[in-house]
């Protein structure tokens, strides 16, 4: 979801310094009050605002999914989002691709000594719009200040935790031949978003990132049926790489319908103008899964009731051909393969 | 961008395709020269479904294939020193050198980076007067204007901490080169459509001419290749050998005579190296006097350079369309993306990774 946090009128709070020292970090009264006037406003809750060295929480008796993940995306304010609503739903996203409902969020923070006060009260009030928006709460967190050129900026690690509902098994490696691959939406938003605003390229775009919360989509299509044999949201290396990841835990061939990937134009645009293929592009806020074609129906029904699922579409099938390879059919009819990227040569996108 | 839709309608493309097996009786042997088509060829299985009409042999159109791997180690070089500000298009980042790759210097701390446009680099110039900026200008006729006036830019503004390393390289003569040698068998030529926007096709002339070889200036979308290869078919059937344009709607005859000005003000025409080709005269452009402050092997003196191209790999070969990628034995084993061999298994348009990306099994 898109939140303009330059847009929110909540000022930064008057502080001694205009920018992040080495101070900020070392535990000492600057860090207690940098904790005190830029954190605790933004996570209140009864847990985070005990300040203990740890959260103790009641959790439901169930299973739990648990996800870690590490944000260094640069530039950390691109379209669309920033490193802080990225690092809430990156996470929440993590947890929520194995059916989980995502609760509680743990986050670190690793600040380049001379970062502007002001830019980071403008990441954590997207982080909180964000946690909000996910339903989650952070809990627990740290703070520490590197030497100025030890680190870019900020970099944020976020770990999640989220129970699991009763019945609900989804993994990578449970797809069945025959099921279909479902896509929620447009792909290669993210990356294209944060490669275009990069400030040495010479032409202009109006493409926003997708970053985005997925457990209210996913809520909704376990609630049509648990029967959902793989998930995950395509993020670094695109679609590609999760279909490939499909096709070889599954062991199953994967045939894509290219056709029905939805991408936008100015999407579409700047990866043909660049020389990028969408499929190898990153997406924050979409997710792929594999269902019976018994259930894809009222799945995609499901889907596209929810905001975030509105595009969604069936982009391919497994297959007992070709096992642990995706292909593809080219306008003449002959199949080629899909493979994942090799390397990356983008800047860094999450 | 919707323009090019058209250009990939699969009924259109069918169509053509039916027309090209309808006029062909024997298997003629066609060469697309630049990288960008045989990468669309493979993706799109154009030569699978040719299959026993036409053989397509994949020319030497990939500039950063054919970048000569003494340059590549002058620009390692160059680029590992502490003054400097490297820059380059991606794919260069991974062509192996001699011992390492641009990608490795980076990761030993030089300052190499990514760059869109040469006009990017000067910025950089610019903006770090304390610094050497160097950009490194490979590719055919298509970058050349872009890269001229970059150093124009540059001269302009006074900035005398910009310059380039030249490896151009230029069409024609290597396609001479190809045609004269007694190993031909390619009968009929797809040119490279963004080479001849900028340099026109009237060089073509003679060459078809003398060479009596039909040669089409071509598009890069599926149904532009099926068209060229089906005006290529064609004139061979009608015993003709012409220049026929079917990218009209990029490519004139006189081609762009302000991005040719520019060429010819900044560059001068030299004799190049082709990696895994040779040398060939009057193939490449340099940087001419005027400007030779520019000149960034003028300005940063560089050791001797031993060179040694590994010895298993044959895409000098596959350069020439002598051979194809599935021909090579280290081809999908020893020599992959993730650890190539050879420039042709780097480049987005090198016809090694093509295969590997479309075709493995
Ligand atoms: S497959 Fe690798 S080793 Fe063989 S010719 Fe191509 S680049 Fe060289």
């Amino acid at each position: 979801m898109i939140v303009d946090t330059s847009t929110l009128s909540c000022p930064l709070p008057i502080m001694d310094h205009d920018t992040v020292q080495l101070a900020h970090g070392s535990g000492g009264s600057l860090s207690a009050s940098l904790i005190e006037k830029l954190f605790l406003p933004r996570f209140d809750n009864a847990m985070l605002n005990q300040l203990e060295d740890q959260a103790v929480m009641e959790l439901p008796a169930c299973r739990l999914a648990f996800s870690t993940d590490s944000f260094v995306v640069d530039p950390i304010f691109f379209p669309g989002g920033d490193i802080g609503d990225l690092a809430i739903n990156g996470t929440a996203n993590d947890v929520c691709m194995s059916g989980a409902v995502p609760l509680y969020v743990s986050a670190a923070f690793i600040i380049e000594e001379g970062f502007a006060m002001e830019s980071l009260h403008r990441i954590l009030l997207s982080m909180e719009q964000a946690g909000k928006q996910a339903g989650v709460t952070v809990v627990t967190g740290d703070t520490k200040v590197v030497n100025k050129g030890s680190c870019d900026k900020i970099f944020i690690t976020t770990t999640g935790l989220g129970s699991v509902p009763d019945g609900v098994m989804i993994s990578a490696g449970g797809i069945q031949p025959g099921d279909k691959i479902i896509l929620s939406g447009t792909i290669a938003d993210h990356g294209m978003a944060v490669m275009t605003s990069r400030e040495n390229l010479s032409f202009q775009t109006r493409i926003q990132s997708d970053t985005a919360a997925l457990n209210g989509l996913v809520e909704k299509m376990i609630k049509t049926t648990t029967e959902i044999h793989a998930m995950r949201d395509p993020t670094r290396g695109g679609l590609a790489t999760t279909l490939n990841e499909f096709a070889s835990t599954s062991n199953v061939g994967i045939k894509l319908i290219e056709g029905n990937i939805p991408i936008s134009p100015d999407v579409k645009g700047a990866c043909e103008i660049l020389g990028i293929d969408p499929l190898n592009v990153a997406n924050e806020g979409k997710l792929v899964a594999a269902v019976p074609p018994d259930k894809v129906d009222a799945v995609l029904d499901a889907m596209r009731k929810h905001p975030l699922g509105r595009q969604a579409a069936i982009i391919g099938e497994a297959v007992t051909d070709h096992k642990g390879m995706v292909a593809g059919e080219t306008l003449l009819g002959v199949s080629r393969i899909v493979d994942m990227p090799v390397g990356e040569q983008l800047p860094r996108i999450c | 961008m919707k323009y090019l839709d058209e250009y990939r309608d699969p009924t259109l493309a069918v169509k053509i395709l039916e027309e090209i097996k309808n006029h062909v009786t024997q298997p003629w042997v066609i060469m697309e020269i630049c990288g960008g088509q045989t990468h669309a060829i493979v993706r799109n299985g154009i030569d699978q479904v040719l299959q026993g009409k036409i053989e397509l042999v994949h020319g030497p159109g990939c500039p950063v294939c054919v970048t000569p791997l003494e340059t590549i180690d002058r620009a390692i070089d160059i680029a590992g020193r502490p003054e400097v500000i490297f820059c380059s298009f991606g794919d260069m980042l991974r062509v192996p050198g001699s011992a390492k790759d641009l990608f490795m210097v980076k990761s030993e701390g030089g300052d190499v980076r990514i760059v869109y446009s040469p006009l990017e680099a000067v910025r950089l110039a610019r903006e770090n007067p304390d610094r050497e900026v160097v950009f490194f200008a490979v590719g055919f006729e298509t970058t050349a204007p872009g890269n001229a006036m970059a150093v124009m830019q540059a001269d302009k503004e006074g900035l005398n901490n910009f310059s380039e390393i030249v490896s151009h390289v230029l069409v024609p003569p290597a396609m001479k080169a190809l045609l004269s040698s007694p190993d031909n068998r390619v009968q009929g030529y797809l040119a490279a459509g963004h080479v001849c926007s900028i340099m026109g096709y009237k060089e073509y002339e003679p060459i078809a001419r003398q060479y009596k070889v039909p040669i089409v200036p071509t598009g890069f979308e599926p149904v532009d290749i099926l068209e060229g290869l089906l005006m290529v078919v064609k004139q061979l059937e009608e015993d003709r050998h012409q220049v026929e344009n079917q990218y009209v709607r990029v490519v004139r005859r006189e081609g762009n005579k302000a991005a040719r000005d520019i060429i010819q003000k900044v560059f001068k025409v030299t004799d190049r190296k082709w990696r895994g080709i040779g040398l060939l005269p009057a193939s490449g452009l340099g940087i001419c006097e005027t400007y030779a402050a520019f000149d960034a092997e003028k300005k940063f003196s560089v050791d001797a350079i031993h060179v040694t191209e590994p010895d298993n790999c044959i895409s000098g070969l596959v350069l020439q369309g002598l051979k194809k990628p599935v021909d090579c034995p280290a081809f999908g084993r020893e020599c992959k993306p993730e650890h190539p061999l050879g420039a042709t298994m780097v480049s987005s348009e090198g016809a090694c990774a093509a295969y590997h990306k479309y075709h493995r099994n």
